[in-house]
């Protein structure tokens, strides 16, 4: 951020949501919802993913071995592999096969737009035509691809007939998309008539035959290599599998994934040089003597691959699942979410491993770290986790500022110096939140008083328009020390309170005391608050496995001694469920990750083994609208929560977003308040219809309570004050 | 992919092909000639490499690029059916396969039923050892080729539009 002021950067949002929102969140949308549509016909989708991780895992295990294996198999065949180190080095290559003034017809590869092989191409004085319809229009309009499957999904087909209004003057109006697709199949035909040379991609290459698998619609890809003598494939060397069966869960999943498409019109088998006939001037002709060249591509990879954080990176399979099921990739597109050439979640990682740290920084900050993309990803990849990691580099890597100080002075952190304002505020929200604690409600007056806004949103970047959360001078640990719980509890719950449950909403914690109270369950708050999840969502890696370490210190003494760990918010519960594997020993990670619940789990749980709803509060049949946190429904709890409202007798409807559009700290940031506003309009609609108006709303998460409360301008309770019986007397 | 359990191999695979509004007929080898020659004119064709079954000869041979780009029907031997996605498998030998199932605007895939396969699986099974003895090429084929580059989903852009699956009994 420091190449940009926050202003600008959020003006420059608006933008590009104003000018291509509309198309990319109705095709994204889309996409999305087709892949939940197509997996779910599956007989075991969970097998299939489990089986393609595997195959990636090991086949970039073994990945020096294929790259021999696979040259040996194509030069057997009649092929030539060229292994480029990098960008200049394929570039340079694939200029030898093209002779100035020859046609280049190219199928859609994002491994060519990595190496930008066509301005290569064309300053030696060749014709280079993309023949994917949704290319050969960026091309005409000079832009970049904003998606790494639908590269023009960004434009609307509008703005492509004015397009080839402009480019054409056709001689007839061209309004429908079968008007605009036959036009360009037309404009296309000639060129696959005059081409020399085919360029493809590969989707994955096989090291026992040296086959290449297409995966394809549009029947242009079967046209470039079948048109042509000459065929040229650029692939990155992570494509490479061992052998032809190991490409079938990869055929099931990779359309579904992507597109929603059970399969694509086409997957393309082929084992170049390929035997099939082209056209003469006057007969049809056999292709004895086609030509082929293998253009694997490491530029970055072998790096990636022995980097340990980023190898995962490269079990991709390029489906733009993770772009899709992204709430802000769904509102600003691959312009914004994306670097030089990928785009989405893994743009994260594959940007860093191949253009470098600099690309990255333009986009990472959109990922939320939610983690509704892992859930999605066919081969499982943590997203996420690759992009905290890729957010704590560019934080090392920057420079030293002036200030530091006055900030690290507020903020004991261990991180480095150099880092913005902005993220060590939200990334030390803790020491915040004792502080405005101790000295509310002064404290709370003094945050909403204008100037101190005003500060708030040169200094730190906090956005103006946002309402501070307010902090409460007696704290849940502190209210809870006052209680005498039941006198013959039948189970023990050290309640690990995060810093909002503890500092400012304490009335979920006090009510998921109650509760657990009501159900025989004796209860008491710990000491330590901060999960880490405010450092790690700022890439503050190193500060998060220092409080994952406070909170082991405190918390194992107490699993010992049989207790259980309950919580009440589900990003600090996904630390130790799912993020602390990464930053604490597989040990205290499993121990912490086995015996800790959210707070609806927990109470399902008593529920459905013999204790009695009796003594929670009666729903009555009250009508409500529940929220489930993003985090939380990617492990699998917002069922639970459902389940014991329902049992409780209130009359239930929830959601279906992928994210509030807060998400932390996010939704907060004056550069990307206008995001977090747009994401959270779908909730909003959603909770406006007939159906859900007037109902009471509730939320898990923190920041799904204050992004409700600004868009629906109610109070929006967590469920477990719903659940909770009244205090006794 | 919405199957019945307890359907023959060729009933799913007929189910889907219903669900990808791919048309097909059932015929037999006496009758195939009959059968392809109702498709609309002109017809090009590549020779079929079944035992026992061949392209009538009222089917013009697909040897010169224009015959090829001007067909209405294109008739190829589809050499595998998959049951669970309703693909057809487009080999490159006899080689003008691979041209006239791409250029003409209704492709025809003559199938036989002993063909047909259940899964994805089953059929990478049989391709494998092919594909690694014999270096060949297919193309696993699911209805008409489509784009939905230009706003909304049109079918044919580069390959065909339409798709007819003929199963020989």
């Amino acid at each position: 951020m420091s190449k940009q002021s926050k202003r600008a950067k959020a003006a420059q949002i608006r933008e590009t949501m104003a000018a291509e929102g509309e198309a990319v969140q109705e095709n994204t949308k889309g996409f999305n919802q087709g892949r939940y549509d197509s997996v779910a016909d599956l007989e075991d989708y969970q097998g299939l993913k489990d089986e393609a991780r595997q195959i990636k895992e090991a086949a970039i295990e073994q990945l020096p071995e294929l790259i021999e294996q696979l040259t040996e198999t194509v030069e057997e065949n009649g092929g030539t592999v060229y292994l480029a180190e990098d960008e200049a080095d394929a570039n340079e290559y694939i200029q030898s096969l093209v002779e100035s003034g020859e046609t280049v017809v190219k199928s859609k590869s994002m491994t060519s737009e990595e190496i930008e092989v066509n301005e290569h191409l064309e300053s030696a004085g060749a014709e280079v035509v993309e023949t994917d319809l949704g290319e050969w229009v960026l091309q005409l309009a000079e832009e970049e691809p904003s998606h790494i499957v639908a590269p023009a999904i960004h434009k609307s087909r509008a703005s492509i007939a004015e397009l080839f209004r402009e480019r054409f003057d056709p001689d007839r109006p061209l309004e429908t998309p079968e008007d605009l697709t036959a036009f360009a199949s037309e404009q296309l035909a000639s060129k696959f008539d005059d081409a020399d040379v085919g360029m493809t991609g590969a989707n994955f290459l096989t090291a026992d035959s040296g086959t290449m698998m297409l995966v394809t619609s549009e029947g242009n890809a079967r046209k470039t290599v079948a048109a042509t003598d000459t065929h040229v494939a650029v692939a990155g060397v992570e494509k490479i599998v061992p052998s032809v069966e190991d490409l079938q869960p990869f055929v099931e999943l990779i359309g579904r994934s992507g597109t929603g498409q059970d399969i694509t019109s086409y997957i393309s088998l082929l084992t170049p040089p390929v035997d099939t006939a082209t056209f003469g001037d006057e007969t049809i002709e056999g292709a004895e003597d086609r030509e082929f060249h293998l253009v694997l591509i490491d530029n970055g990879r072998m790096e990636m691959r022995e980097d340990e954080q980023l190898r995962e990176t490269l079990y991709c399979i390029r489906c733009s699942a993770c772009a899709n099921t992204c709430a802000n990739f769904q509102q600003v597109g691959g312009h914004e979410f994306g670097g030089e050439t990928y785009t989405g979640g893994i743009a994260g990682g594959w940007e860093t491993g191949v253009h470098g740290l600099d690309s990255s920084e333009e986009f990472v900050d959109l990922c939320t770290g939610c983690s509704r993309c892992v859930e999605a990803c066919p081969v499982g990849i943590d997203i996420p986790w690759i992009n905290t990691v890729v957010r704590d580099r560019i934080n090392r890597g920057a420079d030293d500022h002036a200030y530091d100080f006055l900030v690290d002075g507020l903020t004991p952190d261990a991180e480095s110096g150099g880092m913005s304002y902005q993220k060590r505020f939200f990334g030390n929200f803790v020491t915040v939140a004792k502080l405005g604690s101790l000295f509310a409600p002064v404290s709370n007056w003094l945050a909403d008083f204008g100037p101190n806004r005003w500060i708030a949103e040169k200094l730190l970047g906090v956005d103006q328009r946002r309402d501070m959360p307010t902090f409460q001078r007696e704290t849940l640990k502190e209210w809870a020390g006052d209680r005498d719980g039941p006198t013959d509890p039948d189970r023990e719950v050290l309640m690990l309170a995060d810093t909002y449950t503890n500092y400012m909403h304490v009335e979920r914690g006090k009510a998921a005391v109650r509760t657990l109270e009501a159900l025989g369950v004796s209860v008491e708050v710990a000491d330590v608050t901060e999960s880490g999840r405010a450092a790690l969502s700022q890439g503050m890696v190193e500060t998060a496995t220092k409080h994952g370490e406070a909170v082991a210190e405190e918390l194992l003494p107490h699993i010992e001694a049989g207790r259980d760990i309950v919580m009440v918010e589900p990003s600090d519960l996904a630390m130790l469920r799912d993020d602390y594997g990464q930053l604490l020993d597989e040990k205290t990670y499993e121990q912490l990750s086995e015996n800790s619940y959210e707070i609806l789990e927990y109470v399902y749980g008593l529920l459905e083994n013999g204790a009695s709803a009796d003594a929670l509060a009666d729903g009555d049949g009250e009508e409500i609208a529940y929220h489930g946190h993003c985090q939380q429904r990617t492990l699998g709890l917002a069922a639970h929560t459902e389940a014991v409202l329902e049992e409780l007798g209130y009359d239930l409807i929830t959601s279906d977003v992928e994210c509030c559009g807060m998400a932390g700290s996010f939704g907060f940031k004056q550069q990307y308040y206008d995001v977090s506003m747009a994401v959270g309009e779908d909730l909003r609609e959603q909770f406006s219809t007939p159906e859900a108006e007037g109902r009471t709303i509730v939320a898990s998460g923190t920041s799904c309570h204050d992004q409700l409360t600004d868009l629906m301008k109610q109070d929006v309770p967590h469920p477990i004050e719903l659940v909770a019986p009244l205090e006794r007397a | 992919m919405a199957t019945t359990a307890g359907d023959s191999t060729s009933e799913r695979f007929t189910t889907a092909l219903d669900e990808l509004d791919v048309g097909w007929r059932t015929t037999t080898a006496e009758a195939l000639s009959e059968t392809l020659t109702a498709f609309p004119e002109p017809i090009v064709g590549a020779p079929l490499p079944f035992e026992g079954i061949s392209l009538p000869n009222a089917i013009t041979r697909a040897d010169d690029p224009e015959s090829v780009k001007a067909a209405a029907s294109g008739v190829t031997a589809g050499t595998l059916g998959i049951a669970d996605y309703g693909s057809v498998l487009i080999e490159s030998t006899p080689p003008e396969a691979e041209l006239v199932s791409l250029y003409a605007d209704t492709h025809v895939a003559v199938v036989r039923e002993s063909d047909i396969v259940d899964s994805m699986t089953a059929a990478l099974e049989s391709l494998g050892p092919r594909l690694r003895e014999g270096r060949g090429n297919a193309i696993v084929a699911t209805g008409p080729s489509a784009t939905a580059d230009m706003g909304a989903l049109v079918e044919g852009v580069h390959g065909p539009g339409d798709v007819h699956v003929v199963i020989v009994e």
